[in-house]
């Protein structure tokens, strides 16, 4: 084993937890602010309850969500020295800003949130939740932007071997960002709308002493903010990918396994990927319909990764261009399955007090209870996704992942520093679900006997 | 040039609020298990730095930023060469960061007990290995031609590291001590007054000898043009002034001159620095400033009238975070958050 693929292994697994947490901080921020606004503007105590109960949640998974953050950042200089020397003028902007801007609004305003209840008027308690939402988008718009250079260079040149920006106004209008930037936020929405849905389902099935009216309230708004986000995911997404099947077709060509140039595409469902040989063993094909989702017609060529890699190799010089193919095709089709399911369970449940089928129905509750745990599984097939087909560029067409590298790492030094945060990272992410579990079935009424 | 030297200062000074913030918030995590004789308020003293701890990492986080925003190399030669350093460091704040929303979520004693520590341990690694750190930033490492460092950890645990990191251990447990001294009230404030004075003399006792050791293995202190002894003496003066206002009851007025020791201790260090930031102990040439490490100027203007707008703003919000905040902390369970 070697450091580099050490260290890969190691930014795959903390990007993966960290990613676990921060959808729902993004999502949840914005339902609570509601809540708590339909709170102010209304005051209904039930409101403020809401707030509250959906407030826990947030703050237990907003804590582990900073301290994977931090691992994340020191990572950039720690594993990745020669990312950070070649794109440091570039990258450590975006950072620095969202530091500025997102992680004191958060962490300050999160502070005043919590201990301020009887400190601040209702009104700047309300600002309080509001500002805490808008620093976490505001967080998740500047990394995006650093996220969306890696995928697409834009305003930059190349100077004595590193890129030196030469136009920050494209770097924050790079056309990559906001279909990444909207993605995230639509699946952050989807998360806590699946989470908040899933302790409610929760409560209606197994609390029948319990506030039923309170979690009937929580549902309907769950439901809602659910289906708007999972249609928005779905949405963007669509739009996104026909986008990169003009400027990314590489990993369009990845990610359906298209080895061969075709004009018509066919659209492949399911297949067997043999890498080595550059072509699909068993596969079923839907004639024509990649044409027609990448242009809304059925006509239009899509590149095959063969061809692409040919260009690449006179445009790069010698080497493999071609992502991990069955991993982006195998990622992008649990992504967008998953999705759609989710689109599907949350119409159902915004209908549920309408139809009388799943009115009664304690199956559709469990179902929505077990369904906590997709949203998760398409957010970290969809990093996967994004990620690995860009491979083996750590910034599209500029720098590879072996060059980025830090150059005096051990591989031992890395194998330990990779077991000690699986362990306490895969420790804090289990510890985290488990809180949110017990205060998810809690009952509400007694929350004055718990800490907060 | 001058915004390179500008990006120094904005680094100096994002460092400053760092170990003046966190500093306080590091004590008072280290002084959690000794001084805290129950439950209620052993929550007495977390709550003192609940609602403003997060906020103070931030300006950790930010001095990370800002360095690899201004000076990507040296971000990038100090976090990969102080590679496991920083690893135990994020493992600490880690386990400090969960620990204070963790803890008061199970009623169990054992599980109460466990937090506590981490917020101890939690604190206490990164004070020691920020120190650690620091005092080899000022000693210079072995920084070979390409920028790195190739030595690893143990290079770095020498006795002159390890005094840097004592320095810094016993300075962060006065200054969280002079905190606490403000922020609770009754038996933990006495308590908190008394360790403020123990830790004021072992502070003082370990700096005089850090100070004295700086004076003749580096040149921190006597480099021609700026150097780091103005504030040195400040730093000297201000704390000597800190143990007589403890002494006097005066606990306020400890707690302002203890931070400015903080503040002068942190000048004293850039200045000594300065123009490097990272000094090569091989060869000087070798040693990264704030020209061959730096950004491009294009970046610097950016990132200058970003940080000239948005510091101010963080600094008006987080002061008043700290004014509707400011009264003491009771020991009483029904009053308490955490």
């Amino acid at each position: 084993m070697d450091p580099l693929l050490l260290s890969r292994w190691q930014f795959a697994i903390t990007t993966i937890y960290h990613f676990f947490l921060v959808p729902l901080t993004l999502g949840l921020s914005i339902l609570v602010a509601i809540f708590e606004n339909r709170y102010v503007a209304t005051g209904n105590e039930t409101y403020k309850r809401l707030t509250k109960f959906w407030g826990k949640i947030f703050l237990i998974n907003f804590a582990a969500g900073v301290v994977t953050g931090i691992v994340q950042e020191f990572h950039f200089g720690m594993n990745w020295s020669g990312y950070a020397r070649f794109m440091g003028d570039i990258f450590g902007a975006p950072l620095a800003i969202e530091s500025l801007l997102a992680f004191y609004m958060e962490s300050t305003f999160i502070g005043l949130w919590v201990f301020g209840w009887d400190k601040l008027s209702k009104k700047m308690h309300l600002a309080a939740a509001w500002l805490v939402a808008i620093g976490s988008s505001i967080s998740a718009f500047w990394i995006l932007i650093a996220n969306s250079f890696m995928q697409n260079p834009v305003g930059y040149a190349i100077e004595n071997g590193r890129a030196v920006m030469t136009s920050f106004l494209a770097l924050v209008t790079n056309p990559n960002l906001p279909y990444q930037f909207l993605h995230v936020l639509a699946a952050g929405i989807t998360t806590a709308g699946f989470v908040a849905l899933g302790f409610s389902a929760w409560h209606l099935l197994k609390d029948k002493k319990g506030d039923i009216e309170f979690f009937q309230i929580a549902f309907k708004w769950a439901a809602a903010y659910a289906l708007i986000g999972a249609v928005m995911v779905g949405l963007v997404g669509d739009a996104h990918g026909k986008y990169l099947g003009k400027h990314q077709p590489m990993k369009i060509a990845a990610a359906e396994a298209i080895w061969d140039t075709a004009d018509p595409a066919d659209f492949v469902v399911v297949a067997a990927i043999d890498e080595e040989a550059g072509k699909n063993g068993f596969e079923i094909r839907v004639p024509n319909a990649l044409s027609f989702l990448l242009y809304n017609r059925f006509t239009g060529e899509v590149k095959g990764l063969n061809e692409l890699q040919e260009e690449a190799k006179a445009q790069y010089g010698d080497g493999n261009y071609i992502p991990p193919v069955a991993l982006t095709f195998w990622s992008f089709r649990i992504m967008v399955g998953v999705g759609t399911l989710m689109v599907l369970l949350a119409f159902l449940a915004v209908v549920r007090p309408k139809v009388k089928f799943l009115n009664k129905s304690p199956l559709f509750l469990k179902a929505l209870f077990l369904a906590m745990v997709l949203p998760y599984l398409a957010s970290t097939f969809g990093w996967i996704l994004t990620e690995e087909a860009r491979q083996p560029w750590i910034v599209y067409g500029l720098q590879k992942v072996e060059e980025a590298v830090s150059p005096n790492l051990s591989a031992g030094t890395v194998l330990f520093s990779l077991i000690l945060f699986t362990l306490l990272l895969g420790a804090t992410v289990a510890v985290t679900g488990w809180l949110m579990y017990k205060y998810g079935t809690s009952d509400p009424k007694a929350e004055k006997a718990a800490e907060y | 040039m001058i915004l390179n030297t500008v990006w120094f200062i904005l680094v100096t000074v994002l460092f400053i609020g760092f170990f003046f913030l966190e500093g306080f918030d590091y004590g008072v995590g280290i002084l959690l298990p000794f001084l805290g004789k129950n439950d209620t308020e052993r929550r007495a003293v977390i709550n003192t730095i609940g609602p403003v701890w997060d906020g103070n990492e931030v300006w950790m986080i930010t001095a990370g930023g800002a360095l690899f925003a201004s000076f990507p190399n040296v971000y990038a030669t100090l976090f990969s060469g102080f590679y496991l350093a920083m690893v135990l460091m994020l493992v600490a704040l880690i386990i400090r960061g969960v620990a204070f929303e963790f803890r008061g979520k199970r009623e169990s004693k054992s599980w109460r007990a466990l937090w506590d520590w981490a917020i101890f341990t939690g604190s206490l690694l990164p004070a020691l290995l920020w120190g650690v750190t620091v005092a080899n930033l000022m000693r210079g490492f072995a920084i070979e031609q390409d920028m790195n460092y190739y030595g690893g950890l143990l290079p770095l645990l020498n006795p002159y590291g390890l005094l840097g990191g004592l320095v810094f251990v016993s300075l962060f447990t006065m200054h969280g001590a002079n905190f606490l001294t403000r922020k609770v009230s009754d038996g933990i404030a006495e308590r908190a007054k008394k360790a403020a004075f123990t830790f004021w003399i072992v502070a003082t006792v370990l700096t005089v000898a850090f100070v004295a050791w700086t004076f003749f293995a580096t040149d921190i202190l006597t480099k021609p043009g700026i150097n780091g002894l103005v504030p040195a003496v400040l730093a000297a003066v201000t704390l000597l002034v800190t143990g007589w206002l403890i002494r006097a009851r005066k606990s306020g007025w400890a707690f302002i001159t203890g931070s400015l020791t903080v503040v002068f201790a942190t000048i004293m260090v850039f200045a000594g620095l300065y123009p490097r930031i990272l000094v090569s102990s091989l060869d000087p040439s070798w040693s990264l400033t704030i020209v061959n490490a730096a950004s491009s100027p294009y970046t610097l203007k950016v990132m200058t009238i970003v940080a000239a707008i948005f510091v101010p703003i963080v600094l008006v919000y987080q002061g008043w975070t700290y004014w509707i905040f400011r009264k003491r902390v009771e020991a009483k369970p029904e009053e308490l958050t955490y």
